[in-house]
């Protein structure tokens, strides 16, 4: 059997990939443990996102970090995984819409962001391609977009500079906790590390039971959807006053379609299938806000599983009553913020003190009430 | 009929006789298809306003397929495009008059076979194109690939092209052929379960003798190159692999250069729906795993024909027959010792024509020769212009499957979503992965084939789109 290492983060998504990439680069002999490969899951298949337009108010202090990190990812990612920084609009239809907009931006802009309502007329000036239908827009010129399947290239490269050791394709069934140590059971004999951070999206809850721990997750089953290459038809990021849209056009002409339109999904069997319905309903919903998508081919679609936690608000920092035990995960519109939280639990898992703090993300709060931290075991 | 008993994804040969055998057993039926008239590839109907004086043996087969489908009852929905089948097998295509869909109790999936091309400097060139792509110029069009075509691949597509392009009054510079003389000899005696078939390759074969078509057995397309009009083919001998042998290249002249390197089962649907799959080389790559009466392992959920492996037109027929029979008998509308009476002729057809089916399939299978010797520089995705040398870069930074590859490098991304490239990607992957088994395959996923995106909307208005509530701010 190896040495132990120093910690070990079970999960290679952008949460657990940055956590790791952060603590290597802190000097710690750190193992990223995958049953599949880096950025494979969640964060291989969303719609990469960089937007205010559709985070929590109360993230937006880490979304305007976590979008400045994405935008100049040299420093420290290394590699540029097809960044792009542009405008963001959201829309508004209806007038009930248009007060849905208002207070929405309204309680992003007192956390933050820059964003402002248009007219019609004003937001067509931004994005011309825009639909003669919209009421108003809330515009934030910080918005943007990563191309999600390039980020586990851009994270492995990253990781092996860093010093971290990778186990890909490495399925762990069980964690023990022995003689001060975590022993993740594996097909390949157990790895051991002193400490553990748990970073695995929607399977946090069967993870976090391993360990005695239970803390509800939601699986949301996002379905997405893109475009054959077609001539610039919009330039930025259009979403929608409720959240129901994410619009956008890559360089290379494809157009992918989301929003949040639910699919069928098992994450147990990490089984999913679309809901045509809901697929169609996306699509229309997509070209009423750009009325020239109606000349293009839809080429492919696919679901991503989301996780939630009971109030929608990341789940960041110690396990309750689990000496040395970490988790991170369900940060709402985790793309924009997501590395800048795991350089945040590095830092704490490091001993310094996070540059923002992780207070209002403690596990705790989320442990079922009749539950206490002296009945947990791990 | 929206919610019929049995619906059947394909009319070529497999899906227009489980149709048969359904209406027999008095299934509520419809069959589903893209193209405009049922018969598939092999029975490609000319189009309606064609006038058609050449009543060759596929002809005559598939006009009396035809008008035995239409006068069975089923419900026949040509020319709609299949773009979801879901778990609860709810079918959703567009077609000439909009999105429709159809909720069957039972799915049969006759979806024949992709062409595979392994790629060659030159291969995406104006003037050059399928072999089975120019089968289809030839059948449904009348139409030459170019004036003087060389011909190149393996299988028996390339005495079939090459006599279609002779009696239709064009020039063949050549037949390139990947098999030896030796490989065709003795795969014989398993065709004499055919002898119609046999007889009418063996004729084709003579016909370009008599034409003094050069016939270059062993040998393989080097690379093609275009200069105005012309173009230029070189070739050279190959080993059994398909790797090429040092020897003597020759350069050929011509317009059109028409090259199929085998058929890959359409399997599209079939993961799509969860069904077990194994890598069979022989049966031209990753095919479903039947029990004996073409059941797949997903409840409800049937197959048929090429697409389950490459056998060819006559045993797809038996396998259709057998397909519908069994989705009758499990639905309740068929008694068992009925069905065993009723199978029994086609089990004992389609055990014979499988013998001829499945020598003939060996010799479409991918050589992975072929496959190794790509040049660095060639492109392996057309769609999106990926060279051999940007897959080589990633599995050398660590890919070991074919998914993480298509993420990382756009292989298999474009509008063919992977069709023409897959097979190659795959064996690619695998000499790094160890296996095609652990190089794995592309996830299915919808649009099965690429949709209009006005068509799957229709027309409709805000009201109509129904908004989920909204997310939590």
């Amino acid at each position: 059997m190896s040495f132990p290492h120093d910690i070990a983060v079970l999960g290679a998504g952008v949460m657990g990939a940055s956590t790791a990439l952060f603590l290597a680069r802190g000097g710690m002999d750190c193992a990223l443990v995958d049953r599949a490969g880096i950025c494979r899951e969640a964060s291989g298949v969303n719609a990469g996102t960089l937007t205010l337009n559709m985070t929590r108010a109360a993230l937006i202090p880490y979304a305007l970090k976590g979008w400045a990190m994405w935008t100049d990812p040299g420093p420290w990612l290394g590699s540029d995984p097809g960044v792009t920084a542009t405008d963001g609009l959201s829309l508004a239809f209806t007038d009930q819409e248009v007060a849905l907009l208002e207070a929405r931006a309204e309680a992003r802009r007192a956390r933050g962001a820059d964003i402002r309502l248009l007219d019609g007329a004003a937001a067509r000036r931004i994005e011309p391609g825009l639909s003669e239908r919209v009421l108003k827009a809330a515009h934030c010129p910080m918005d943007g977009h990563v191309t999600a399947y390039l980020t586990g290239r851009a994270y492995r490269q990253a990781l092996v500079d860093a010093g971290a050791t990778l186990y890909e394709a490495m399925e762990v069934t069980d964690i023990h906790r022995r003689d001060g140590l975590f022993h993740l059971e594996t097909p390949d004999g157990p790895l051991r590390a002193r400490r553990l951070v748990l970073a695995s999206g929607v399977w946090l809850e069967t993870m976090l039971g391993w360990l005695g721990v239970d803390i509800p997750i939601k699986t949301l089953v996002n379905q997405l959807i893109i475009t054959e290459r077609l001539p610039p038809v919009m330039r930025g990021v259009i979403s929608v006053a409720n959240g129901l849209l994410s619009l956008k056009q890559f360089a290379n002409g494809t157009v992918l379609i989301g929003g949040g339109w639910q699919g069928h999904g098992d994450r147990d069997s990490r089984d999913t299938a679309l809901i045509p319905d809901n697929l169609i309903g996306n699509v229309r919903l997509a070209r009423h806000a750009i009325p020239a998508l109606g000349g293009t081919r839809v080429v492919r679609a696919w679901a991503g599983f989301e996780a939630e936690t009971a109030d929608a608000l990341p789940l960041v920092g110690p396990v309750p009553g689990v000496p040395d035990a970490h988790v991170i995960g369900s940060i709402h519109s985790g793309y924009t913020s997501g590395p800048y939280f795991g350089k945040l639990l590095a830092q704490q898992l490091l001993g310094e003190t996070p540059e923002l703090p992780l207070d209002d993300f403690h596990p705790a709060r989320l442990l079922p009430a009749r539950s206490t931290v002296s009945e947990v075991s791990p | 009929m929206t919610e019929p008993d049995l619906l059947i994804l394909g009319a070529g040969p497999a899906g227009i006789c489980a149709a048969l055998a359904a209406r027999e057993a008095g299934l509520e039926t419809v069959v589903v298809d893209a193209n405009p008239a049922p018969g598939g590839q092999v029975y490609r109907a000319a189009p309606a306003s064609f006038r058609i004086h050449d009543h060759n043996p596929d002809r005559r087969n598939g006009e009396r397929l035809r008008t035995a489908l239409a006068g069975s009852g089923a419900v026949v929905a040509s020319g709609h495009t299949v773009w979801s089948v879901g778990r609860d097998l709810r079918v959703d295509a567009v077609g000439p008059d909009g999105p429709v869909h159809w909720r069957p109790r039972a799915l049969v999936v006759a979806a024949g076979t992709s062409e595979r091309v392994v790629p060659f400097p030159g291969w995406t060139l104006p003037g050059v194109m399928g072999l089975a792509a120019a089968t289809i110029l030839l059948k449904s069009q009348a139409m030459l690939p170019g004036r003087r075509t060389v011909v190149a691949g393996c299988g028996p597509l390339l005495a079939a092209v090459a006599h279609g392009i002779l009696k239709a009054g064009g020039e063949v510079a050549a037949v390139v052929d990947l098999a030896s003389r030796r490989d065709w000899a003795v795969r014989l005696p398993a065709l004499a379960a055919r002898p119609g078939d046999l007889a009418r390759g063996l004729g084709w074969r003579l016909r370009t003798t008599l034409a003094r078509v050069p016939w270059r057995y062993r040998h393989g397309v080097r690379r093609a190159m275009r200069e105005g009009d012309a173009l230029t083919v070189e070739i050279g001998p190959v080993d059994g692999d398909g790797a090429p042998l040092d020897g003597p290249t020759t350069t050929l002249r011509a317009d059109a250069l028409v090259v199929g390197h085998g058929l890959t089962p359409a399997t599209e649907v079939l993961r799509l729906l969860g069904a077990r799959h194994e890598y069979r080389r022989e049966a031209g790559g990753w095919v479903p795993v039947l029990d004996a009466d073409q059941r797949t392992s997903v409840a409800g959920l049937y197959a048929a024909g090429d697409g389950c492996g490459v056998m060819g037109a006559a045993a797809a027929q038996q396998a259709g027959w057998l397909a519908g029979f069994t989705a009758a008998r499990d639905l309740g509308r068929l008694a068992p010792d009925r069905y065993r009476l009723w199978t029994a002729p086609h089990r004992h057809r389609l055990a014979r024509m499988r013998r001829a089916g499945r020598a003939m399939a060996g010799l479409l299978a991918l050589r992975p020769g072929q496959v190794a010797a790509i040049p660095a520089d060639t492109v392996v995705c057309r769609c999106e212009e990926i060279t051999r040398t940007e897959i080589e870069a990633a599995l050398a930074c660590g890919v070991r499957d074919v998914n993480t590859l298509k993420s990382w490098t756009r292989c298999g991304m474009g509008p063919c979503q992977g069709r023409m490239c897959g097979e190659t990607v795959a064996a690619l992957v695998a000499t790094r992965a160890g296996s095609r088994e652990r190089a794995g395959i592309w996830t299915a996923r919808v649009p099965l084939r690429p949709v209009d995106l006005a068509a799957l909307t229709g027309e409709y208005e805000y009201a109509d789109i129904g908004i989920p509530e909204a997310a939590p701010l």
